[in-house]
C-alpha cells in the first residue's frame, strides 16, 4: 500500500515540478520584458549583437536546407503529378507546402537546433561561472541585460529566416522543375500565384513563425537561465531545450494549423 | 570596427528577410502594388456548379478576364448564382454569350469559361447570364456511362 503511495507521490511531484517551471518560466519572461530597467542606454545595441548570433550567422544552415528541402519537393511532386499530366501543378504544391507548413516549421526546428542550443548553453555557462551573480552585484539586472535582448533577437529572427527559408525552397523547386525537368515556366509560376493568397498562406505562415520564434526563444534562454550550474547540469540543459522546443513546436503547429486552415 | 561590420550583417540580414517577404508576396501569391482592377459584376445561374470556389478564374477564349467572387444558392429558384467580378476593360461581352464550368486538364481547377455570342448588345453591371452550361459532375457521367452498358449488356454485347 506504501509503495502504491510513494508511486503517486512520485507522479505528484513531477507534475507540481512542472508546473513550478512553467510558473518561473512565465515570471522570468514578464520581469525580462516588462520589468523596470535600471540599465543605462538603450537595448539597441544588445539586440543587434544577439541578432547577429542567433539571424545572421543561421543563414547559412537555413538557406542551403531551404535550397535542397525545396529540390526535393520539386522532384517528388513532379513524379507523381507527372502520372496524371498536371506537372504544372508542382509550383503551387512546392510553394503552398512551402509558406504554409515547412517555412515555418522546419526554420523553427533548425532554430531550435542551431541558435537555441546555443543560447541556452551560453546563458548556462555565464549561471555556472557565476557571471549572472556577478552582474547583480554591480547592480546590472541580468534579466534585462541578457536575457530580455536574446529573447527579442531571437523573436525578429524567426519569421525573416522562415521567410527567406520559403523564398529560396521555391526558387529550388522551380529551378529543378523548370530548368531540370521542363516544366513550362510561366504555367509554374501562373498556377502558383492562382493558389497562393497573401493574407491566408504568407500571413498565416509569417504568424506561426512568429508563435514559433517566441517559443523556441523561450525555451532556450529559459533553460539556459534555470539551469543546474554544473556541466553536466548545462549539457541537459541544452539537450532539453533541442527536445522541448521541437516537441513545441510541432505540437503548436498542429493547432496552428487547425484553426488557420482547418475551419475550426 | 568589429562592431560596424556586425551592425552591418545584421542590416543586410533584415533586408534580406524583408526582401523575401516581398518576394513572397509579389511572386509567390501574386499580389499587385498598383491593383488597378476596377471591375463590374455580372451574375450567372447553374443548376450545379460541382467544385468551382471563389477567386476561381473567368476567362474568355482561355485569357482570364476576371474572377469569382460569391457563390450562394437562390432560395426560391433552388440555382446556384455565381457571382463575377469582370475587368471593366472587357465591357463588350455580347448578351447571347453563354458561361459554362469547365475544367483545366484532368484534375486542375474549375473555371467559368464565356464562348461569345453574336448579339450588339453587350451585358451591363448588374445583370445575369441566363445561356448556362452546368459542371459536369464525374459521378453523374460514371453512373450514365455505367447503365449505358448495362443496357448493351442486355443486347448480348461484350463491350467489355
Amino acid at each position: 500500500m506504501n509503495r502504491i503511495l510513494d508511486h503517486v507521490a512520485a507522479l505528484g511531484r513531477s507534475g507540481l515540478d512542472v508546473l513550478q517551471a512553467i510558473g518561473r518560466a512565465t515570471i522570468m519572461l514578464v520581469m525580462a520584458l516588462f520589468g523596470r530597467s535600471n540599465t543605462h542606454g538603450s537595448m539597441g545595441p544588445l539586440i543587434v549583437k544577439q541578432i547577429y548570433a542567433v539571424g545572421v550567422l543561421s543563414l547559412i544552415i537555413i538557406t542551403v536546407s531551404g535550397v535542397f528541402i525545396g529540390m526535393v519537393l520539386g522532384l517528388q511532386g513532379y513524379n507523381i503529378l507527372v502520372r496524371y499530366g498536371s506537372e504544372q501543378a508542382v509550383g503551387q504544391m512546392v510553394a503552398l507546402s512551402l509558406v504554409r507548413e515547412l517555412g515555418p516549421v522546419v526554420t523553427a526546428l533548425l532554430f531550435a537546433g542551431r541558435a537555441g542550443s546555443a543560447l541556452t548553453a551560453e546563458i548556462g555557462l555565464m549561471k555556472a561561472t557565476e557571471q549572472l551573480s556577478s552582474l547583480e552585484m554591480i547592480g546590472v539586472d541580468p534579466l534585462k541585460r541578457i536575457i530580455a535582448p536574446r529573447f527579442w533577437a531571437g523573436f525578429i529572427s524567426m519569421p525573416l529566416l522562415a521567410c527567406i527559408f520559403s523564398m529560396v525552397g521555391i526558387f529550388g523547386g522551380a529551378m529543378v522543375g523548370v530548368d531540370w525537368l521542363g516544366i513550362y515556366e510561366g504555367s509554374f509560376w501562373v498556377n502558383m500565384q492562382n493558389s497562393v493568397d497573401f493574407r491566408n498562406d504568407v500571413i498565416d505562415g509569417i504568424i506561426k513563425s512568429v508563435m514559433f520564434g517566441f517559443v523556441v526563444t523561450w525555451i532556450a534562454v529559459f533553460q539556459g537561465y534555470d539551469a543546474v550550474p554544473t556541466s553536466e547540469g548545462i549539457s541537459r540543459a541544452t539537450t532539453r531545450t533541442v527536445v522541448y522546443a521541437s516537441l513545441a513546436v510541432l505540437g503548436l503547429d498542429f493547432i496552428l494549423t487547425a484553426v488557420m486552415f482547418g475551419d475550426l | 570596427m568589429r562592431m560596424r561590420t556586425v551592425e552591418i550583417s545584421v542590416g543586410a540580414f533584415l533586408l534580406a528577410g524583408l526582401f523575401a517577404l516581398i518576394l513572397l508576396a509579389l511572386r509567390v501569391s501574386g499580389l499587385s502594388v498598383n491593383p488597378d482592377n476596377s471591375t463590374y459584376r455580372l451574375y450567372a445561374e447553374f443548376d450545379n456548379v460541382g467544385s468551382l470556389t471563389k477567386r476561381a478564374k473567368v476567362a474568355m477564349g482561355g485569357v482570364v478576364i476576371g474572377r469569382v467572387v460569391d457563390i450562394e444558392l437562390d432560395k426560391k429558384t433552388y440555382m446556384a448564382r455565381v457571382v463575377m467580378d469582370v475587368d471593366s476593360k472587357i465591357d463588350n461581352i455580347p448578351v447571347d454569350s453563354s458561361a459554362a464550368i469547365l475544367t483545366a486538364g484532368l484534375l486542375g481547377e474549375k473555371f467559368i469559361g464565356i464562348s461569345i455570342g453574336g448579339s450588339r448588345d453587350f451585358y451591363r453591371d448588374g445583370e445575369t447570364i441566363d445561356d448556362t452550361q452546368s459542371a459536369v459532375i464525374l459521378e453523374d457521367l460514371i453512373g450514365k456511362f455505367l447503365l449505358g452498358s448495362v443496357g448493351k449488356d442486355d443486347d448480348g454485347g461484350d463491350s467489355f
